[in-house]
Order: structure tokens, then sequence, then C-alpha cells
């Protein structure tokens, strides 16, 4: 049994590729950072990064030609706020490396080695024209769940493009369940804590001297020391529009906080606060049920509203599934574009919506100038599409991540060929491969 | 954060831990002595109430249509009368001068949705435990419980599914801790002070039975039988048996006690109520074909049938239905097979075709469900036109659930549940404009009067707001 899935694994994974040159002509060509799509557009990728991207751009000699033939092409899809790569099965805790319940260990955690490229989710949304992600631990027995990372897609075995790029904390109501019980004790968990990775920065031996009654473990404290300083973004999820309110007052006694707000459920409640604090949220948009009572104010208008008042907003999926189905950013985004119409509703343009899945979470986690969009110097990740990408059921019919041609064949599409025709075959089908 | 299947699961084991002594299937009465006559009892004890709301003679003119069961009108017109679809025809077709006249040029018109597999109501928002209500999972057969006891119609959810899904009828389901969760309900899609109120008048019952994972971790989990899958299977059969043997006595004309778990079997044996399977793997599913024929009685759906595609010719063989999500996967191992073509598949095969939600999101786009599946179709090959799609949304489970006589298509002298969309239905772009139920305009996109607040709305914030 083992030796045969092997067998079968090692025949779907292609080779690693090396960068190639290529220029994709012909495009309907959607840089990504909110301006207009272009007909009859270029993108020359060169060294695994895009060299220049619009209308009456010269495709240079030697470079590889690739004809759109007037179909959409745009940057890869950054995944909001994910776990891909954390968890095969959710249910297979084995394959499930979201959250460690039972550690010691809080912010220090380091999701990086914990990534699995050659996992089927990665496959699965790389073929729904997702190119990178953002990932985050979901929780640790502590307050703080842990760094996470930025990564990329490719069928290769380096994942990582920055590790250590953002810490989680949850506050509401997981964030009280993980502090002792109140919204009380979370803030003031998350204060101590982090004045003790300051002692800490100043004196090394703080930490040694407070011994069994020390608050946090020295890696903890080396994690929570560039989050004080703003080295490490501060992704906060949070969603009751006072919750909202008091996590970014949070910056009065640490001015230099990098926050970004997740989820911002009742975010819309209170717009001009986070818009003037400057704080990028990321929403998952669809979101429009009283789930809880931290949730009761959510409507799909809510992306639109933020994005109305000033509000920089990345849509993700992440209430429903936050692994496995990463592709649905483009339907939500899709979705967006449609509120536009409803009376009453607020939604984004098709330019917007597209930006909020692209270059607006690469900004969010501070990395605008090297991913998310068509723009010379981003990282080579481009996607052709059969038709546009924010109607359902658009799929890729090529990508590129750092400039290297992607294979978009998934396990699910093997199964799928299998039984395309479902009976006995002159062989099992256990011989079909 | 997550919810839907994993959810509920997770709420029915916090509550079994809590749960008292089970009494199986095997309720008994308090008397040990036979009865002296023949039980009669009242098959209907918490009738339907439903009435629909006022309704006026109205006409939709220059829509597309599609009519639920694979029709297409261009520049058609409907006719709405006293609840009913009265007609639907082409630009030719006469239509009445006295009647409230919406232009529906560049709009489309379908039949209301149809979600085969909700729990709305049984697990209602706010999702705190004191509403967790879907699984009585205090024994791994309950056939006596009814989820329309568990029903909060205040549940904000229903009108969600109105306005942004079409959602005119559902099927509210018990849990699938339990091999034999209970009875289901089917439901207008209307706000109501009771679940009576909500009752699909003539809407036959069913019985919400679970394959696989759930159960036997749910109960092997807590040292009892089943553990296993043929543990599964051992708990069912013998159930089976022992409701078969119940059924012969009354038959037979002899006296039994009352039992409400057998009444339920027996109703199911007699083919009143209809057997709502949740059944993800394709073997456990050819197995329960087998054991459906051993004790007699019909599977009329698979639920969350993800490895449906693998037995298609089988599952078009028996007449059994496969409800489906597009793309769901990977949250458990006996999820691990989906396929996006798991829908456009089975259609292919010629057997029934039903997108389903599990979900008080994904229950508010079943359209965009059914557009991302056409669309995988279409890429290998399987052309599956708009108007054919949409029997996956209306026709197919009405037909299902019992009630296609009903509704679930546009033809003459059926309930006028009916949607009016602003545009193509499978686009991401489009949302329901309006909704009639019976006939009554329950939802306008244009009209803020005409979006149901729930009591548990008012006051907070956002009341009334568009959602």
């Amino acid at each position: 049994m083992i030796r045969a899935f092997l067998l079968s694994a090692a025949a779907l994974i292609a080779l690693p590729v090396a960068a190639q040159d290529v220029a994709i002509v012909n495009a309907k060509l959607v840089i990504g950072d909110g301006s207009a799509p272009i007909e009859g557009g270029t993108v020359v990728v060169r060294g695994g990064k895009v060299v220049a991207a619009g209308a009456g751009v010269a495709v240079p000699a030697g470079v590889e030609r690739v004809d759109a033939q007037g179909r959409y092409v745009t940057p890869g899809i950054v995944a909001a706020f994910s776990r891909v790569g954390l968890t095969e099965v959710d249910a297979v805790s084995g394959t499930n490396d979201r959250s460690a319940p039972r550690t010691r260990f809080s912010a220090g955690l380091d999701i990086a080695p914990a990534l699995n490229p050659m996992g089927s989710p990665v496959a699965v949304n790389r073929a729904s024209g997702v190119t990178r992600a953002i990932v985050a631990p979901g929780s640790s027995s502590n307050l703080f769940a842990g760094q996470g990372a930025v990564v990329d897609l490719a069928d290769d075995m380096e994942m990582v493009t920055r590790p250590r790029a953002l810490q989680y904390v949850a506050f509401g109501e997981d964030g009280s369940a993980k502090a002792g019980g109140s919204r009380a004790a979370t803030f003031l968990l998350f204060r101590e804590q982090l004045l003790a990775a300051r002692s800490y920065a100043r004196n090394p031996a703080t930490l040694a001297e407070w011994g069994n009654d020390a608050m946090i473990q020295r890696a903890d404290a080396d994690a929570l020391v560039r989050v004080i300083d703003g080295t490490t973004p501060l992704f906060v999820r949070v969603d009751r529009a006072a919750d909202i309110v008091n996590v970014i007052k949070l910056k009065g006694e640490f001015p230099a906080l990098k926050l970004v707000l997740v989820g911002v459920t009742e975010g819309w409640l209170v717009a001009r606060d986070i818009a003037a604090a400057k704080v990028p949220v990321l929403v998952s948009p669809l979101t429009d049920l009283p789930s809880s009572f931290e949730q009761l104010g959510a409507t799909q208008s809510n992306a639109g509203r933020l994005k109305a008042a000033g509000v920089d907003v990345s849509v993700g999926v992440f209430d429903d599934d936050d692994a496995h189905k990463m592709g649905y950013a483009t339907q939500y985004a899709g979705n967006l574009v449609g509120l536009a119409r409803v009376p009453g509703a607020s939604g984004m343009t098709w330019d917007q919506a597209f930006a909020s899945i692209s270059s607006v979470p690469a900004r969010a986690v501070g990395m605008e100038s090297s991913i998310g969009s068509l723009r010379p110097g981003r990282a080579g990740d481009v996607v052709i599409w059969d038709n546009d990408p924010l109607e359902l059921g658009s799929r890729p019919t090529a990508v590129w991540i750092d400039g290297k041609a992607q294979s978009l064949t998934t396990r699910q599409d093997r199964l799928r060929d299998r039984y395309a025709t479902p009976q006995e075959g002159v062989l099992p089908k256990a011989y079909d491969r | 954060m997550i919810r839907g299947v994993k959810g509920s699961l997770l709420a029915a084991v916090s509550l079994a831990l809590v749960g008292c002594a089970a009494s199986g299937g095997e309720t008994a009465s308090a008397s040990d002595k036979p009865a002296e006559k023949p039980v009669k009892f009242n098959k209907d004890p918490y009738p339907s109430t439903y009435k629909g709301y006022p309704t006026r003679l109205t006409v939709v003119k220059g829509v597309t249509i599609f009519d639920g069961e694979g029709g297409r009108i261009d520049n058609g017109s409907i006719v709405m009368t006293s609840g009913k679809v009265d007609r639907i025809g082409g630009p030719d077709m006469e239509l009445p001068t006295d009647a409230d006249v919406i232009d529906g040029t560049g709009k489309y018109l379908t039949p209301g949705v149809i979600d085969i597999h909700s729990h709305l109501g049984d697990y209602p928002s706010p999702g705190v435990d004191a509403h967790s209500d879907g699984n009585e999972a205090t024994s791994p057969t309950t056939p006596e419980v009814w989820s329309e006891h568990s029903v909060w119609p205040q549940d904000p959810g229903f009108s969600r599914a109105l306005a942004n899904g079409g959602v005119t009828s559902l099927q509210i389901l018990p849990g699938s801790a339990n091999l034999m969760g209970g009875r289901s309900i089917t439901l207008k899609n209307v706000p109501s002070r009771t679940v009576q109120g909500m009752k699909f008048p003539g809407a036959p019952y069913g019985l919400k039975m679970a394959c696989g994972e759930n159960p036997k971790r749910v109960y092997g989990g807590k040292g009892r039988a089943p553990s296993t899958r043929m543990g599964n299977f051992a708990v069912n059969r013998a159930t089976w048996q022992k409701a078969a043997a119940y059924k012969k006595k009354m038959d037979d004309g002899k006296a039994v006690d009352r039992d409400l778990a057998m009444e339920t079997l027996a109703g199911v044996l007699s083919g009143e109520i209809l057997v709502h399977n949740h059944c993800y793997r394709a073997d456990e599913m050819a197995l329960v074909i087998d054991m459906s024929k051993e004790f007699g009685y019909k599977v009329s759906t698979f639920h969350h049938a993800v490895e449906a595609y693998k037995i298609a010719d089988i599952l078009q063989k028996e007449g059994i239905c496969s409800a489906m999500w597009a793309d769901w996967w990977g949250f458990k191992m006996e999820a691990y097979d989906s396929v996006n073509e798991n829908i456009p598949l089975v259609y292919k095969a010629g057997a029934c075709t039903i997108v389903h939600s599990d979900d008080a999101n994904q229950i508010q786009r079943l359209n965009q469900e059914a557009a991302k599946a056409r669309a995988a179709g279409r890429r290998i090959g399987i052309d599956v036109s708009d108007e054919m799609a949409w029997t996956w949304l209306s026709y197919n489970p009405a037909k299902a659930l019992g009630i296609a006589d009903k509704t679930g298509s546009l033809k003459p002298g059926k309930m006028a549940d009916v949607v009016l969309w602003n545009g193509n239905p499978f686009s991401a772009y489009t949302r329901p404009e309006k909704v009639w139920i019976d006939g009554a305009l329950m939802f306008d996109a244009n009209d803020p009067k005409r979006r149901p607040v729930s009591d548990f709305e008012l006051g907070q914030p956002g009341e009334g707001d568009v959602k």
C-alpha cells in the first residue's frame, strides 16, 4: 500500500523547473494595483521577476513568447490569511500543524518547518490561481499563536518567501479563552508579555532572574521584541467594534506596533477609527451572519464600507476554510463586484476587488514591492485565465511562480480521469494510472 | 470559527459529554403489558399552520426564464395569481391587464432554490452552546427525535438564505452524530412565530441517517458501539430488524406498545418517510444500498456524496439522488477524494443531481456552487446548459423531498415560488432582486421594508441593514 502510494505520488510531481524568461503577449492585462485592465498588453518576466508590463511593451530578443489570445493575464492571487501548507486532512491530526495547544511556547513558534510544499492543498490551490499566501499559525496554549510566513505555492521544496513575516494573536472571545476568561485578562496579559519582552531586550538576564515566574520563554521574548519595535507585523483577530477600537489604542502604549486587523466583522461601525489609525484589514467578505455576539453587525457590505472610508481592505477566505479552498478568493472578490449593484449595499469595482486579492494583501504584510502585482521588480507570478478571473468557474490555463512554469495537475484531476466513465474496465481501476 | 459540518459535530461531541444515559432505538413504553387493541395514533400531531402571505396578481415580462425542469424561454413572461404559477410563455402570451407588471428585461427568472440539506433553526446563529440543538448525541440511533422540535424560527440565517440565495424551501435535518439522527422537516422559507407556521404543507417526513466517520467517532469515543464502520452497520441492521418486526405486528393487526422510534422506522419501511443518508464514500453508499434492500426500504438521497462520481452508474440504476457540494474537500478523511467534476459526472451518468449546502453561509449562494460545477463539467466536455443546471437547484431537490408535484418548477398550478435575478444567476455578479413564496413578495432588493428582521436582530447593531 505504502509502496504503491509512493510510486503514484512520484508520478504526480513534476521536476523543479529553472526560472525562464518569458513574455506573455496579447493579454487582457491586469496589473493588480487597482488600475484598469489593459487590452493587448504584454508582461515580460526575466530572471524570475517582472521587468515590464503594459501596452506597447517590446519583447526582448531571445525571450519566449506566449500568446494569451486576448485572455485575462494577472498576477497570481495572494491568499490574504491562510493555513495553506499547515494541514492535509484537518481531522487527521498527524497531518494538521495549524495549532499547538499543548506547547509551552507561544510567540516564539515559527511555522516555517511545519510547512509541507508537497501537500495536495498546495497543488489544488495553485491550480486555482493562488501563487502566494500569508500563512498564520492557528493558536498555541497561550495568548500569542506564533510567527507566520509568506509562502509561495510552487511545486518545489522551498516554500518560504519570508519567514517570521507576522506574529498572530486573537483578541475577542478566542483571546479571552486563552487569557483566562475575560477581555480584561486578554489586554493585561498582552501588555505584560510585551513589557516582559521589553525588559528582556534591555537586559537579557532578567528572564533568568524571574525563573519559573517568567510569563514567557526566551524564544517568545525574542519574537515579541520584534513585534514591539515593528519589525514583525502583528496580525490581530478581532471582530467586535469595541474590541477593534481597544486594539487600535494599544498603539498608544506601543507606538511602533505594526497592526493588521483580521476578521473585523463589525469594522464598518468604526471604519473612521481604523482609517485614521492607518491600520490595514483582512476580511472574509461574505460573512453576514451574527454567528457570535461579537459579530452581531455582520454584513457583506463591511468590505465596501471600510474601503470607502479609506481603509486598506484585503479579501481573504478564512471563516469557512483557511487551507483547502483559497481559490474562493476570486469568487468572493467577484461577489463584491456584484454587491456594488445591490441597492443600499457597498461593494467594490472590479479593479479594486482584484487588487484586494493581490497587491493589497502584499502591502498589508509589508511586501508590496516584491509580490502581488505585475509592476516591474515584483516576482514573476503570472496567471493566464480561461475567462474573467472573478467569474464563477474560471480557471488558470497557465501559471508561473518566480518565472517558473507550474504544473496545474492535481491528485483530484487524477481521480477524475480514473472515474470519467464509472465502470469496471478490462483491468481493474487499480491499474489505471 | 469553522462552522458547518465540523462546527456542528464539535458541538455534538461536547453536548454528548454531558448527555444522560441513552436508550438506543429501543425506547419502550412504561407499560410491559401489550395494549388491548392495535394502536391508532395521530401521524400529524404538530400540523402545518402555514398560510401564504398576501398575494397580488403579478406579471414579470421580457425576462429569461429557466423553468426548473430544463426548459428555457427567452423574452418570456410569467403570470402569478392566488399564490400559483398561472402560466409562463413567450412574448406572444396574453397577459392580464389588471396585474402588477414588472419589466424583466436583462434579468432572469427561476423557480426558488430548494436546499435539501440545511441546519438553519436547529444550529442557528448565534452559534452559542445554548443553541446547539441539531444532534441528540446520546444514542447512536434516535429515530424518535424530530428536527422540527429544535427549529428556532428566529434564526437570522433564514432571511440571509432568502435575500442572498433565493431559497424558498429547505429541509432541516438532524446532525450526523448518529446513525439514525431523527426525522427531518421541510419548511417554506417564510418568517413565522412558530415552526408549524413554516412547515411545508403536505411534505413527507424524512429520516436522517449517517454513514462513516461521525457516528463511529462520537460513540467509539465514549467506549460504546459503534466504533467502526462494521459497527455502524451492525447497529443499523439490528435496529432495522427490530423495526421490521414492529411493522409486521402492526400490519398483522396485532397490538403493539407505542414506540416513537419504531413508528418512524416503520414509516420508512412503508415508504411514507424518505431516507436522507449522509454518506461520503462510494463503497459505503454501495453497502447502504444493499442494506436498504435487505430490509425493504429505499434511499431517497445520499447527502455529502463526495465520491458519487465513482459509482454514478450504480446510483443511476438504483434511482438514488446525490446531494453534493461543488468543491468542499480535505476537512476529513472521507472528504479526501473530492473532485471538482463530481456534480457534472453524476449528471452525465443520468443520475439525479442536487447541489446542497449543509451550511448557513453557502446556502446563500447555491446558484454560484452550481455555476462552478457546471464550469468544471464544461472543461472536460460535459456540456450542461444553464437551464439544465437549474434542475440541480429546484426540481431535483423537490423530487428527492417528495414535493415536486407542488413546487420546484414553473408548471401551471404549482406554488409560485419564484426568484427574479438581476442578471444571469450563474454569474458572481448577480443577486436576487425579488423573491416570491406562494406568490407573495417576500424579498425585494429595492424595498427595505421587504427585508426580514428576526426578533434576535431587533435593536442590535445593523438591524435592518443590507446583509
